[in-house]
């Protein structure tokens, strides 16, 4: 009893030993705790939807996560052969703009040669996120050489609401008024870059195609392939919807007639060469080659059609597997609404079915790439080198007459080369039929330049003699 | 007298600590983990895709998450469930995780023995040849037979 503490010190140590089981396991027991509660995948209805909201601000409320990435499509981040780079500008009155991507026309002068004579040869830059549709369509040094229609629009901004409006409730009817108007007219029309309406049903979130040019291009495609009245909103499965809504935008598209109705020429196929023949078949011209006089066409981004060409898209792998690939946030498995490239997301858009290493994954990725740069820049040598004999030989007086099969070559050389080169993936998506679409291509080209010489075109395309099976 | 009260005091820190420790193991469905039901292992909510993929795949009918998860034998079957049990949960708790999820070098192990356990005389056929060191996959080729992903 003389010295109480330490007879006391072990009693002490075990309640202190006891206290640090306490909280330990009551801190782990929050934890499991707050690890139930996020499985319990909580949504809060905070407002009503409906189909005359079009403020993407407004659905986010109901789907903070999903808007939350969506709004972060305003990163601007390069990948190896793709993806943009913020560049400072001065802004000017005409184009307010601070930040524009590079210039791809400074990359390459030789995109100049091709599109000479056509808005494309004056200002073409790298695309940026989602977030910059509207405005960079808007301010474009293009919408100062010739007048751009409103048909921009169906692709440049958040469409569905102002079509419905300008065409009394009817969808088809307001998208053929704002085709007709100037892009200045429709552009006061509408307000947002492409947003959840776009895709999404208000009521049940389904994915759903709004796109008045897609719902008549799948329906030609289907038709062609013998499925009458095709509507993917109520015929296609899930997994295809998960790819139509991307390919209501990332396609070839033209401009028909006078009243500029958007058409995606897919009533032949979707290849090359059948949107070509399409397009010879209806006597279609984007605009005369300023220094052939060739009767040329400009592509443009055939990402859907490229993608369906390849590997992924023949093994089920649709646009949003990789580009909005599922993430988990707490319990929930929500799609990546930061819409962008897999080479800076590798671990979710690939590693989910692909079990090797990022890197290895990457260098996979960019082997593709590599191959179809390198065989784009042949293609696009080859290319320069037929204007610049058949702009000699116009220069030079020779006849028309004398020229039309060397301009044919280069209308098909042409489209060809920029089907791969607008083609967003430098032939990631399809790797095999870029390689082929460049290699033919080189071949026009090569051709179109012996033409120019007189020598007697062969027969394109002719089937080669097979080897008889024994 | 005080010493009476100091262990009055250890005896209800220790229950209370004790106290704590069984309700949180009952909480988190603790005893759950001692059965065989597949529905333990997405107790917490991460193995919910492979617990899905598994409940549609070729072999819900026939194996269970420890029948290929665990080595046979109650030892060998305890031990490792008790060692995948402490990393998950130490994983799941500090969040410091490789996503998707991938299975150990152990694990994959344990799995390919189990594919070979049930389809002896099948993969007896096939690998009888391969030197050791150079045995085929079954997993390799046959990934998605329990859960895609």
């Amino acid at each position: 009893m003389t010295n109480p503490p330490r007879r006391f010190l072990p009693f002490v140590l075990t309640a202190l030993v006891a206290a640090v089981a306490a909280i330990g396991g009551a801190a782990l027991l929050v934890n499991i705790f707050q690890h139930k509660q996020e499985a319990r995948n909580p949504f809060y209805r905070v407002v009503d939807l409906t189909d005359e909201i079009d403020d993407p601000a407004i659905w986010g409320k109901n789907f903070p996560q999903q808007y939350d990435g969506y709004k972060r499509t305003v990163d601007q981040v390069r990948t190896r052969f793709g993806g943009s780079e913020a560049v400072p500008r001065t802004p000017t009155k005409a184009d307010p703009r601070s930040v524009v991507a590079q210039s791809r026309l400074e990359e390459d002068p030789r995109l100049k040669t091709m599109w000479a004579g056509y808005a494309f040869s004056k200002d073409f830059r790298e695309e940026r996120g989602h977030a910059y549709m509207l405005e960079d369509q808007t301010f474009t040094e293009r919408q100062q050489v010739v007048k751009q229609p409103g048909t921009c629009m169906h692709c440049h901004a958040s469409v569905y609401l102002p079509y419905k409006k300008l065409g009394g409730g009817d969808l088809m009817a307001g998208f053929e008024k704002m085709n007709q108007m100037p892009y200045s007219e429709a552009r006061k029309l509408v307000s947002h870059p492409v947003a959840c309406i776009d895709c999404h049903a208000p009521d049940t979130m389904q994915l759903r195609v709004t796109r008045p040019g897609f719902l008549e291009g799948i329906k030609a495609l289907k038709a062609a392939q013998g499925i009458a009245d095709y509507d993917p909103n109520t015929m296609a499965t899930r997994q295809e919807m998960r790819a139509y809504v991307c390919g209501q935008c990332h396609v070839e598209y033209y401009f028909k007639g006078k009243e500029k109705r958007l058409v995606y020429p897919w009533a032949k196929g979707i290849k090359v060469e059948e949107i070509l023949a399409y397009y010879d078949e209806q006597g279609q011209v984007d605009w005369t080659h300023a220094d052939t006089g060739a009767g040329v066409l400009k592509a443009q981004h055939p990402e859907f059609e490229m993608w369906n060409q390849g590997i992924h898209a023949r093994s089920g792998v649709a646009c949003a597997d990789c580009h909005m690939p599922y993430e988990r946030v707490g319990a929930l498995k929500i799609s990546d609404h930061h819409v962008r490239s897999p080479l800076l997301n590798i671990n979710r858009a690939c590693q989910t079915c692909h079990k090797w290493s990022e890197e290895e994954l990457k260098a996979r990725a960019e082997l593709n790439q590599e191959r179809t740069f390198r065989m784009r820049n042949v293609a696009m040598d080859a290319l320069v080198e037929l204007i610049g004999d058949l702009k000699s030989a116009r220069d030079g007086g020779r006849p028309d007459a004398e020229l039309t099969a060397a301009r044919g070559f280069q209308r098909k050389a042409q489209f060809y080369l920029d089907f791969v080169e607008a083609e967003n993936s430098t032939g990631f998506h399809a790797p095999g039929e870029a390689l082929r679409i460049l290699g033919e291509s080189v071949d026009f080209s090569r051709r179109g330049q012996l033409a120019v010489r007189g020598v007697a075109p062969v027969a394109s395309g002719a089937p080669l003699p097979r080897p008889s099976p024994k | 007298m005080r010493a009476h009260a100091a262990s009055l005091l250890v005896a209800v820190s220790i229950g209370l600590a004790a106290g704590l420790g069984v309700y949180t193991f009952v909480y988190a469905k603790g005893a759950s983990y001692l059965t065989n039901d597949s529905r333990a292992c997405a107790n917490c909510h991460v193995m919910n895709e492979q617990y899905d993929g598994w409940s549609r795949s070729s072999h819900r009918a026939v194996a269970a998450c420890n029948d290929c998860h665990t080595p046979p034998g109650l030892i060998p079957k305890y031990a490792t469930k008790a060692s995948n049990g402490f990393w998950h949960s130490f994983y799941f708790t500090t969040g410091t995780f490789h996503e998707p999820i991938r299975i150990t070098e152990r694990n994959r192990r344990v799995t390919e023995r189990a594919c070979r356990k049930c389809h002896a005389a099948v993969v007896d056929a096939i690998d009888r040849f391969h030197e050791p060191g150079r045995e085929l996959s079954c997993l390799g080729c046959h990934r998605s037979v329990g859960h895609l992903h």
